[in-house]
């Protein structure tokens, strides 16, 4: 199936707007693993028939990483040129597929002049779930065990824990929960720029210690929201040799492959 | 003569209530040396967090156990403080049990505080159990050392010593059992002093009463050096805690004023900045000291009662890594009391000590651990964001030090020359699409 995606440039020359941004983040660009992710939430848009469009080339890091790493300099110069170029095409509606960049466009980029209404990729599922835009119709996941793993950038950061549970309920599965869960979820590992480095010296790696939480459910398929926790539950599912038994998988890579998009 | 002990109340009394206060004089100046922040917006939400957290104990029932006592515990503290208001004035006028004019009233509120300082001994001890005999890992933690570990076992010892005597003063005061009021424990120890002629028994009576006053001024003199210093400043400590979502870290504005300068097509890039005489020492990025925190993060220094919840769901410490966010509170605290100690020593002056918080207490290694998931923040009782320290101080170590890991320096030169943390071409973004 061909990918429909327009960039807001190209709609700006047809002269109009379309209704949403998905805003796609640099890993969800670049990281292999993070671009099947993206994949799989544009194929749900194009099944819903949505009005969406992506900046593309215009797209530059949110900044988060920087900003998380302390470098408030760097990030307020991708933040202002983001804005930029966001507020030239009147952006209203954002939404993406990284709690990151989610976080950073909500609450870090209105006082630095970018105002917009943002969603998390599974609150915008589940919206188009209940207007009826999006339709269940297989049921390739029911009665599997799946557990999911709150991203902090989603979870306790903004308090987005129903989401990703309601879209996991739409799909018929046993949804099982980690003994640390929703509030007290603890990290992947990867937050605060911690993905770009080796991690400091310790007994072991948080990835590890996530991925035993999440084993200890007996689950056949690790759920997650955000493409970082995907690569660290993924590194993590290695590391323990489980890789042929248990995947990984984001939440709408759960609802294409249910849909067989 | 009949009025030496009055005298001697009122002497004590001042004495202890002088050396609080001027206590508390020197928290606010410590606490003011922080730099000023702006908290005056949301009052209503701030009013309600105050209400909820430290008023309702909202997070403390998470833990179920702990919760419970502690509430017992709080609950008690407050309500006893009615009793010492009526040994103040007893004390000072020489009167005997003044509220008991109040009639029945006052064996049913006498009756309550009977119940209510067993229930506190019980928990004490239970607490005293958790932390000495069943050895709960949180509290006994790296940081958990000499002080902090005695700090909160004297508290305990302090008001098992402090309830005991409330019911012995009690138990002894025969016209108090006379009354046959009120006194619901207390009838069950008086028999123990049955032997006891009634001067002796009057003496234990007004010793139990005198040690029990002046322990309480002596506990409220203790508090300044104590981690209970959370007793009081858990209101303010949460009616200032932040009330934006977590995941919200500032924008500082000093950068933002940099930035916009850079980015305007218009400025003259050459052009010397125009305040260069009004404010001659440029504005630091980040803390080094506590004086680069601002008053806030000193506050909730103070503020933190060393309980650990927020080190044991920080999952750098869960995975073996230095980092404790309890310890970066710890430490700054105990940088700042070295701080006021300075000024003190110099007549309101601080003069520099060769030391400061970064390095000398907090080590860049426990700041690189953090992923800054928030667990702390979310678990803390009080409302204290051990990240938001972190935070300021990996600004620093970045923007003024250049101190990055080189892994992390990479990742910005990336966002700075592709505006991606990877060495990938800008051009390359909508591969993907076709791939
Ligand atoms: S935010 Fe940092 S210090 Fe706090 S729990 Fe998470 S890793 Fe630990
Ligand atoms: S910061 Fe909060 S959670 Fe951590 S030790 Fe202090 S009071 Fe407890």
């Amino acid at each position: 199936m061909n990918l429909k995606v327009l960039t807001m440039a190209e709609c700006m020359a047809e002269g109009r707007q379309p209704e949403i941004l998905f805003w796609v983040g640099s890993a969800g660009s670049y990281d292999d693993r993070a671009k099947k992710i993206t994949k799989a939430f544009v194929k749900l848009l194009n099944a819903a028939n949505i009005d969406f469009a992506v900046l593309g080339t215009e797209e530059s890091c949110t900044g988060d990483a920087a900003k998380r790493a302390g470098n408030e300099f760097l990030f307020q110069m991708q933040a202002v040129t983001n804005i930029e170029v966001l507020n030239a095409y009147e952006v209203k509606k954002i939404v993406t597929a990284c709690p990151h960049s989610f976080n950073t466009l909500k609450n870090e980029y209105p006082s630095l002049g970018g105002n917009y209404e943002v969603l998390h990729h599974t609150q915008y599922l589940q919206q188009l779930i209940q207007e009826g835009k999006l339709k269940i119709t297989n049921n390739t996941f029911k009665g599997k065990r799946i557990t999911f793993h709150d991203p902090c950038y989603l979870g306790r950061a903004n308090e987005v824990y129903e989401a990703p549970r309601e879209l996991l309920k739409e799909l018929g599965v046993d949804l099982v929960e980690m003994k640390r869960h929703k509030r007290t979820a603890l990290c992947c590992g990867a937050g605060g720029a911690q993905m770009f480095k080796e991690p400091e010296k310790g007994d072991k790696d948080v990835n590890v210690l996530r991925t035993e939480d999440a084993l200890q459910t007996n689950p056949d398929i690790i759920a997650t929201g955000c493409p970082y926790c995907n690569t660290m539950m993924t590194d993590g599912v290695k590391f323990k040799e489980k890789e042929a038994d248990i995947q990984v998988l984001d939440v709408a890579e759960l609802l294409a492959n249910n849909q067989e998009l | 003569m009949n009025y030496l002990p009055n005298i001697l109340f009122a002497i004590a009394l001042v004495i202890g209530i002088g050396y609080f206060v001027r206590n508390v004089q020197k928290l606010i100046r410590n606490i003011k040396l922080g730099k000023d922040v702006d908290v005056s917006d949301n009052k209503s939400q701030r009013l309600r967090n105050m209400v909820n957290i430290a008023l309702g104990q909202s997070k403390m029932a998470r833990r179920p156990i702990a919760g419970f006592l502690h509430i017992i515990v709080y609950v008690g503290f407050v309500i006893i403080n009615i009793e010492v208001l009526e040994i103040i004035i007893d004390g000072l006028f020489g009167t005997h049990r003044i509220f008991s004019g109040i009639g029945s009233l006052y064996g049913v509120l006498i009756g309550s505080f009977e119940i209510l300082a067993v229930l506190v001994l019980v928990s004490v001890i239970v607490f005293w159990l958790r932390r000495n005999i069943i050895k709960l890992k949180r509290f006994w933690n790296s940081e958990m050392t000499s002080w902090p570990k005695n700090d909160a076992n004297y508290i305990l010892y302090f008001e098992m010593v402090l309830m005991s005597l409330f019911l012995i003063m009690n138990a002894t005061d025969t016209s108090f059992q006379a009354m046959d009021s009120g006194n619901i424990i207390s009838q069950y120890i008086a028999p123990w002093f049955s032997g006891f002629s009634e001067n002796s028994l009057h003496l234990v009576e007004r010793t139990a009463w005198w040690i029990h006053i002046l322990g309480i001024l002596v506990f409220l003199n203790y508090l300044y050096f104590s981690k209970h210093l959370h007793i009081l400043l858990a209101f303010p400590n949460t009616y200032y805690a932040s009330t934006k979502p977590k995941g919200q870290l500032d924008n500082l504005e000093s950068v933002t004023k940099e930035v916009m300068l850079m980015m305007d097509p218009n400025a003259d890039p050459f052009a010397a900045p125009e305040d260069t005489e009004t404010d001659d020492v440029p504005e630091k990025f980040g803390a080094r000291d506590v004086t680069d925190l601002n008053w806030t993060q000193l506050l909730s220094a103070y503020t933190c009662t060393e309980c650990g919840r927020c080190t044991s769901s920080c999952p750098a410490n869960l995975t073996g890594k230095k980092l404790s966010p309890r310890k970066i509170m710890m430490d700054t605290r105990d940088r700042l009391e070295e701080v006021g100690k300075n000024i003190d020593a110099n007549k309101g002056e601080f003069k520099d000590d060769g030391k400061q918080l970064l390095g000398d207490y907090i080590t860049k290694e426990e700041l690189w651990a953090c992923t800054t998931c928030n667990a702390c923040v979310e678990e803390c009782p009080i409302s204290i964001s051990p990240l938001s320290i972190i935070m300021d101080m990996r600004r620093y170590l970045v923007m003024e030090e250049s101190a990055a890991p080189v892994e992390l320096n990479n990742m910005m030169t990336n966002i700075e020359n592709n505006g991606a943390p990877w060495p990938y071409n800008q051009m390359d973004r909508l591969n993907w699409k076709d791939e």
